[in-house]
């Protein structure tokens, strides 16, 4: 009878310790997706906050191109190897700039733009608004007057979601000069066959798709930033969890929500 | 008029106000003493719709907080200023931003004007010519008396002081509380102070409370404070005395 009781409360236990973080995760996404709403509701509020806004553009667009230039360049460079290396004996290499282009402004460059600017940007956002939080300047702010959403939150969602489509374009443009200095440099395929490839099959509903993946991901990026940051709490500790909860967090829905996209828009949009 | 009444609130199982009744007076500086972690900054973040209490209510002007009307909590937060312990300068702006930004969002004053009203209040705090530096080139002192300005910069009808002296030597202590004591004389603003501080609670107070146990046990002139066969008052004192 008591090893059964034990064994009852046992499981209890683990149920509880699995569930915990279930729990945890449904929370955020709930917090998340109200903060985003929030956002909406302030937005009229945005004229108000222009200044802030290009601020904010700069921060997370500007200051990522380095970044997103070498990742971009590499990409692309890798894109290439692959593909030739796949091709081989299978495939003509006209078709190697057809590949490098769909994979990049399809799939390869919003996403990894997203994610090396995720990392950097949402990381920055959480930790700025963590140690506000922590410091009572976001408290100092409300008894201001000030509503913190629409003068913290509203700047940085509205600038990562303008300016994560435009550092994509660039990626776009620097991953495909990558995958192209690659087939010209190393892989014998000259400028006239890898641009050939490239207008093969080429449709400016691709570009699009990347740059409504890229929206969402400023979307993310920033909401994830920004909630966590206003999470914070208990010092350097609390604000290094957010900011690390928020990086994460960016990461894994870049990632779920891409396939959510793709399925989106070419399964149901484009078809 | 700010009148507090039968606030309770907790935090998960721990219940840190309960039930607390209290009325500052219109124009009146009513300081609240207890020792630390025993709600008094819970108790300010109440007044001024931070928190939410879990029953109870808080008149300001004679008309309750209204903690489920952001539009509505925003414009009452208004008429209030608010020196937090540590000032919670906005590291990002300089001194004259931290000042100016309550102006430059919610009123419709140019530019010109905002500077103006800005070196006025930092001249009332002794700061005059501070308004370019950022927040880490501060001292303490300096940062209580920037915050103080801030707290002062919309002319505000309640002011609320989160332990004013913390964190100061005696001598800045002192300062700030002489600072204290002069706008009051000069804004005649409805004031509460929260701090663990004896000194510092008689010299700017025009009456002292004595929260305890998550109740008020005590209030009183400082006269009253001083004299009162209060246990709790005498603990305290002496405590500090000592």
């Amino acid at each position: 009878m008591v090893n059964v009781t034990h064994s009852r409360r046992a499981l209890g236990n683990t149920l509880e310790e699995l569930g915990r973080p279930v729990l945890s995760f449904f929370e955020d996404l709930g917090g998340a997706f109200t903060l985003i709403g929030r956002v909406l509701r302030a937005s009229p509020g945005l004229f108000r906050t222009i200044d802030l806004t290009v601020e904010q553009m700069f921060k997370i667009g500007v200051e990522s191109l380095p970044l997103v230039v070498v990742t971009a360049l590499f990409t692309g460079g890798v894109a290439a190897v692959q593909a030739a290396y796949q091709f081989q004996d299978y495939v003509p290499m006209r078709y190697l700039g057809t590949v490098i282009g769909k994979s990049v402004v399809i799939e390869l460059a919003p996403v990894l733009t997203a994610l090396v600017v995720g990392g950097r940007v949402g990381a920055s956002i959480a930790a700025e608004l963590g140690t506000m939080k922590v410091t009572e300047q976001i408290d100092a702010l409300e008894t201001l007057a000030i509503d913190p959403v629409r003068y913290l939150v509203l700047p940085r969602f509205v600038a990562a979601c303008i300016m994560l489509p435009v550092i994509t374009i660039f990626a776009d443009i620097l991953a495909i000069g990558g995958g192209w200095a690659v087939a010209r440099g190393s892989l014998g395929v000259d400028t006239h066959t890898f641009t050939e490839g490239l207008r093969l099959f080429f449709y400016v509903r691709d570009i699009f798709s990347g740059l409504i993946k890229a929206l969402f991901f400023g979307m993310i990026i920033s909401t994830m930033g920004c909630y966590y940051g206003f999470q914070a709490e208990g010092g350097a500790e609390g604000v290094g969890r957010a900011t690390t909860r928020a990086v994460v967090s960016s990461c894994l829905s870049i990632l779920v929500l891409d396939y959510l996209l793709a399925s989106v828009l070419f399964r149901l949009i484009w078809t | 008029m700010i009148e507090i009444k039968g606030i309770e609130k907790s935090f998960g199982d721990h219940q840190v106000l309960a039930g607390v009744d209290l009325t500052v007076g219109t124009g009146e500086t009513m300081v609240i003493l207890g020792r630390s972690g025993c709600g008094k900054s819970v108790l300010l973040k109440l007044v001024i719709g931070l928190l939410k209490p879990d029953s109870g209510q808080v008149l300001v002007g004679g008309e309750p907080v209204p903690y489920d009307r952001p539009g509505d909590l925003f414009r009452m937060r208004g008429k209030f200023g608010m020196l937090f312990q540590a000032a919670a300068l906005f590291d990002s702006l300089t001194v004259g931003e931290n000042v100016g930004l309550g102006l430059k969002e919610n009123t419709s004053l140019n530019a010109g004007e905002i500077s103006r009203r800005v070196k006025e209040k930092l001249l009332t705090v002794g700061l005059d010519g501070a308004e370019f530096l950022k927040p880490a080139e501060l001292s303490g002192g300096m940062k209580k008396r920037v915050g103080l300005a801030r707290a002062l910069a919309m002319d505000p009808e309640y002011i609320l002081y989160d332990e004013p002296t913390t964190g100061l030597d005696p001598v800045m202590g002192g300062v700030i509380n002489e600072l204290i004591r002069d706008l009051q004389h000069k804004f005649r603003a409805t004031s509460i102070a929260v701090t663990h501080d004896i000194h510092s609670a008689f010299r700017i107070g025009d009456r002292i409370a004595l929260l305890h146990e998550g109740r008020i046990v005590h209030v009183g002139t400082v006269a009253e404070t001083k004299a009162t066969r209060n246990p709790v008052v005498e603990e305290f004192i002496e405590g500090q005395s000592g």
